[in-house]
């Protein structure tokens, strides 16, 4: 009885459920009021980033790759994407790609572009990177660094199943091909990362965007964004 | 007659004791994760001090508003419930307004709901006065931790990358001091930062003993 007393459950219960719902519902109007801005905003940031790695392009447009390799225009399913960049002429400039691969710090994601008339790899952009500062991260900030990937050879061998060439990191100052990338001194991990992801995933998506070329250049006819 | 004068003189020092005599960082000591973590620069410092009075100001409101309402035994499950919320709005209004700050904040905007400081200021403050009072507290509290998360988001920014706000101050030959914005130069500048606020609370301390001898 006295127990019974000391701790009256209906306040106990009043007080949690009744805080709860508030609390419940003013989430509900904060996440409803602020979602469409967000998602604005993060279409924009990845707008950004497409016209940054596809220096020509002018209009994009997003492509779902299905499991057995088809380009699928402007779909909602999930899955992978890539994205293709078209100049004022609607003519196919390159496809926006993203990878990711463990670097010094973590795990770096990147975003780079790919045109297959030039048969190169034409802008990266490092999209999230815990790699030090002042050393790491001068993947990011190094000019010397970036100009590894104004035209990085990534041209396809007689069979068009393979890449010629596969990509690799050197030491500073050692470059002497077009498929090679010029490294960083003090940032040897990070800048090595980077070559093996863009050479794994170039290997595997520069066969796959030529044998489906004609499909991506056609995009999407009643007009994306 | 006493009492209408007394009532602002009241909140003005309930306000100034969070700046300066009861500062949460210099003095209390609490918070230590943001203070340290996402002090690198100066922008990043008043964002998370923002944040956090914002979450100081609307949970200190909340729980003050209902103290007569909410049991002893279920407070604190209360306290925290209600400093979520308020944690997930921010979290969506950071995102909503800026990505890449929210990006460079990271997990240290849930991380919020575990400072200490708000549940301590609920808990010991709010739940006792009255909502004017915690509201004077809260902006108190709120406006001294972004003060202290400023002067070591500065002095980090300063030596770190040889910038305040992103504005170069030094000539192109300044080697920056990388130390000073990896984790390790947090520990630096808090140690240095609580030296100096420790002297000079010492010192005030001496000299109103002395005044004291004095007037004796």
């Amino acid at each position: 009885m006295s127990v019974a007393a000391a701790t009256p459950t209906w306040p106990m219960y009043r007080t949690l459920v009744g805080v709860g719902m508030f609390c419940g519902l003013l989430i509900a109007i904060t996440f409803q009021g602020t979602r469409p801005v967000i998602e604005r905003n993060r279409a924009e940031a990845l707008q950004r980033a497409v016209f940054a790695v596809l220096p020509s392009a002018s209009r994009s447009e997003t492509f779902l790759v299905t499991p057995d390799g088809d380009f699928v225009p402007n779909s909602d399913a999930p899955g992978e994407r890539v994205y293709a960049g078209f100049d004022d002429s609607g003519q196919l400039v390159g496809v926006a790609i993203e990878t990711a691969g463990m670097g010094y710090a973590d795990t770096i994601t990147i975003l780079y572009g790919y045109a297959p008339q030039q048969e190169a790899i034409v802008g990266i952009r490092v999209l999230t990177s815990k790699e030090t500062p002042g050393l790491g991260d001068k993947i990011e900030t190094d000019p010397a660094f970036l100009e590894n990937f104004v035209a990085l050879d990534v041209s396809l061998d007689a069979s068009g199943k393979a890449l010629r060439n596969p990509i690799r990191t050197v030491k500073q100052g050692q470059k002497t091909d077009a498929w090679q990338i010029d490294g960083i001194t003090g940032a040897t991990i990070s800048s090595v990362a980077i070559g093996d992801m863009l050479a794994a995933s170039s290997a595997r998506w520069v066969p796959a965007i030529n044998a489906q070329l004609d499909k991506l250049k056609t995009g999407d006819d009643s007009g994306g964004s | 007659m006493a009492v209408p004068d007394k009532k602002p003189v009241i909140a003005t020092d309930e306000f100034i004791k969070g700046l300066w005599r009861d500062n949460p960082v210099f003095v209390q000591v609490l918070g230590m994760c943001p203070v340290l973590a996402v002090t690198n620069t100066a922008m990043n410092a008043i964002a998370m001090g923002l944040a956090t009075s914002f979450v100081m100001l609307m949970s200190n409101t909340l729980v003050s508003t209902l103290r007569n309402f909410i049991p002893k035994q279920v407070r604190i499950a209360t306290y925290i419930l209600i400093i979520a919320t308020f944690v997930t709005i921010v979290d969506y209004a950071i995102e909503a307004i800026s990505l890449e700050l929210h990006k460079s904040l990271g997990a240290f905007i849930s991380l919020i709901v575990v400072n200490c400081l708000i549940l301590g200021r609920a808990e010991a403050f709010a739940s006792k006065h009255t909502v004017r009072i915690a509201i004077v507290d809260a902006l108190g509290m709120g406006i001294g931790f972004t003060l202290a998360l400023l002067c070591l988001g500065g002095v980090r920014e300063i030596f770190g990358e040889g910038a305040l706000f992103g504005v170069a101050l030094f000539p192109d030959g300044f080697e920056p001091w990388i130390v000073m914005i990896l984790p390790s130069g947090g520990f630096f500048t808090l140690a240095g930062w609580l030296l100096l606020i420790n002297y000079m609370h010492q010192r005030k301390e001496r000299n109103l003993a002395a005044a004291e001898e004095v007037t004796k």
